[in-house]
């Protein structure tokens, strides 16, 4: 049971964003990647969830070894794929709950889970029934998304740049509910300090669209001391 | 084809066909001519055994219709044949108030639109319009102990005859317009409402129209008189089948306001794609007096229509909420004016429309506030959402102020949907129709909620059906 992404080159108006991108994410473990600024995390991200911009010139994405390389945004959610938006869109008119139950999920469950996952984070009950994002704080997006993740429970999770900024109460109740999820998550972050409280499995460095660097922990630390251009 | 399709697996076309697109085989009693002549319209009133006023009032709306030239502002008039017009139509089945005694296929029309269960649930009372006959009507027995008429118009001059006389074209002459003027000489069916002083209503009224044969043009009249501090809400909802021929509505709705009076009166329009909706809907509103219109056009060729309301007393409202959805070969010139004619009135506006496939919405809008008007204030804020680069949307608004201590705001907005906001509700399992259509009934709901609810399910679900494939 895993997310497999197997040599996966990705290009978006001729220019090659992702070259020969490999891992493997499996069913409850976490992968931290990490990169400079324009190393392509975000385009993996948008590039595994099917964004149309995104064109896969070779490789396969596998999802518990069901081929969703060429499938739309929403036969990837449906096959059990999440992503947090690192800028989530605003939709007027349409609160969290509306999008939920539009997705096949029963509203009366929708809204008591809701407003319960809403009390985990932190988030201001109404918000639940407010225009989704819309006006929302930076913050607020964040958990919102965090919340969106636990009400649809997909089987793997990509979370792009869930923790900026987020101030500590808050990167500490999302960290938490990354840890107590279910789901396979990789975390898309520039700041160790998220990494730090989830301890992930796998840690992933991303350069000029090319996985630079795998390895445990240790990575993260190494990282802190001397920065991305020693890598 | 679609951005968002799966990659290298064959997309399916969806059907966009017309879900209401049926056509009943009818015995018509009676089917005037095509054309319109002075022995149509005696016709007419004489199979409705009218009184000789009414019969005079036709006779010199048609002169008038005859010398106006039809409006070349607004939407493309020119196809419509005034001559092909079939301008009377009586099913062969007098007004009956038992829903047993309809006709099967009668009755088979009206299930699928759906008037049979909107009776059992909640309605206050039905008069569902066939053509040009109220073949069906029902009144809940408390509603006439209150002293409340709500008839269909032919049964109305009938039975009331003097009080329709003191109404009738006073807010709507005929030399108002050409489809006034029109209807003014062949009007059949439409409503008469009258509420009795400090009487509030509290369920709404409805009728459904239809139209229910080729080149059948449908002009119903009706008229809603609230006496002082009264209150009422009548929903008219339309529905027509499909044909290859256009056919003409031109209706005139006339409202009558009085002193402390609230009057809400809501459209649903879903006329089929052929059908030219040209409709005249006035109200005046006295001293403290309430009006809105929801007025929803969904369906129709053209739409032009701008429900309007002077506002004659000191402290009166008036308010239009206008929702307008234009598909492939549609186009909807929709909007409201507002009249100040007394001081410390006001007035809001508020239109949201939608131009998916190559269709065109335009509003168009009037705020007048005379001299004697001061210390009014109005409000206009027009929304719209156009879905991809094939469609169109314009705004005509015009404001004419004539003193000084008035204050009026106007606020617009041009919004388009991204392919980043279909692209994050489709992560969450929502197919890019579904996406589309959530962000379209999302953006609409301002107006939608104030609707009655069986309505605003309806209206989300014509949306829905409106704009089935429409995408890519």
């Amino acid at each position: 049971m895993s997310l497999k992404v197997s040599h996966l080159t990705v290009r978006s108006e001729n220019k090659i964003l992702l070259n020969d991108i490999s891992f493997e994410l499996k069913k409850g473990e976490i992968i931290g990647l990490m990169g400079p600024n324009g190393s392509g995390k975000s385009s993996l991200a948008m590039s595994l969830m099917g964004h149309p911009r995104y064109q896969v010139v070779t490789g396969s994405v596998r999802l518990d070894n069901k081929d969703i390389t060429g499938a739309s945004p929403d036969q990837r959610a449906k096959s059990g794929l999440f992503l947090a938006f690192q800028y989530p869109s605003a939709i007027s008119g349409v609160n969290v709950r509306q999008l939920v139950t539009s997705a096949d999920r029963p509203a009366l469950q929708v809204k008591r889970r809701a407003q319960k996952l809403a009390k985990n984070l932190g988030l201001d009950a109404d918000l639940v029934n407010r225009s989704l994002n819309l006006d929302f704080s930076g913050g607020e997006k964040k958990k919102m998304e965090v919340l969106q993740m636990d009400l649809l429970k997909p089987k793997y999770a990509i979370l792009d740049e869930i923790d900026s900024g987020l101030d500590l109460d808050a990167l500490r109740l999302i960290s938490d509910s990354i840890k107590s999820s279910s789901a396979g998550i990789m975390v898309i972050t520039h700041y160790p300090r998220l990494l730090k409280l989830i301890s992930p499995d796998l840690v992933l460095i991303l350069k000029s669209g090319k996985i630079v660097k795998s390895g445990g922990k240790e990575v993260i630390s190494r990282l802190e001391k001397s920065g991305y251009s020693k890598l | 084809m679609s951005r968002f399709a799966p990659v290298s697996s064959p997309t399916l076309t969806p059907s966009a066909d017309y879900p209401l697109g049926h056509s009943d085989s009818v015995d018509y009693e009676f089917k005037s001519g095509a054309g319109l002549t002075e022995h149509t319209v005696r016709q007419i009133s004489a199979f409705k055994h009218e009184p000789s006023w009414m019969l005079n009032l036709r006779l010199s709306a048609l002169a008038q219709f005859n010398h106006m030239p039809t409006p070349e502002w607004g939407g493309d008039l020119s196809p419509i044949d005034f001559a092909k017009i079939h301008y009377y139509l009586k099913p062969s089945q007098q007004s009956v108030g038992d829903w047993d005694k309809v006709d099967s296929r009668i009755k088979n029309t009206f299930d699928r639109i759906g008037v049979p269960q909107a009776e059992r649930e909640i309605l206050a009372g039905v008069k569902a319009q066939f053509d040009s006959e109220v073949i069906y009507s029902s009144l809940k027995s408390f509603l006439s102990k209150k002293g409340v008429i709500f008839l269909g118009m032919d049964e109305g001059l009938k039975q009331y005859p003097d009080l329709i006389r003191r109404y009738f074209g006073k807010l709507v002459p005929a030399g108002d317009n050409k489809l006034a003027a029109l209807n003014t000489a062949v009007w059949s069916g439409g409503s008469f409402v009258y509420i009795p002083k400090n009487t509030r209503v509290d369920l709404p009224l409805q009728a459904y129209f239809r139209i229910n044969s080729p080149n059948a043009g449908q002009f119903e009249r009706t008229l809603i008189i609230a006496e002082e501090g009264s209150s009422v809400h009548y929903v008219e909802g339309c529905s027509a089948p499909a044909y290859s021929e256009g056919s003409l509505h031109a209706a005139v709705v006339e409202i009558f306001v009085k002193p402390g009076a609230t009057v809400q009166y809501t459209t649903v329009q879903n006329w089929y794609k052929n059908v030219y909706n040209l409709v005249t809907k006035r109200a005046r509103v006295e001293e403290e007096g309430h009006m809105r219109w929801v007025d929803g056009n969904l369906g129709s060729r053209l739409t032009m229509k701008y429900p309007s309301c002077f506002l004659m007393g000191r402290k009166a409202t008036g308010e239009t909420l206008s929702l307008a959805l234009a598909g492939s070969g549609q186009h909807q010139d929709t909007g409201a004016k507002m009249y100040h004619l007394a001081p410390e009135t006001s007035s809001q506006i508020l239109a949201k429309s939608v131009s998916f496939a190559g269709g065109r919405t335009s509003y168009r809008g009037l705020i007048q506030i005379n001299p004697a008007a001061a210390g009014s204030r109005s409000k206009v804020v027009c929304d719209a959402l156009i879905l991809d680069s094939s469609s169109r949307s314009d705004t005509y608004p015009t404001n004419r102020i004539f003193n000084s201590q008035s204050t009026v705001e106007h606020e617009a907005t041009v919004s388009r949907v991204g392919e980043d906001q279909l692209f994050y509700l489709m992560t969450r399992g929502l197919s890019e129709h579904q996406s589309e259509t959530l962000i379209v009934n999302g953006f609409l709901s301002p107006i939608i909620k104030k609707i009655p609810l069986e309505y605003a399910v309806e209206m989300n679900r014509l949306v829905d059906l409106e704009m089935e494939g429409s995408v890519g």
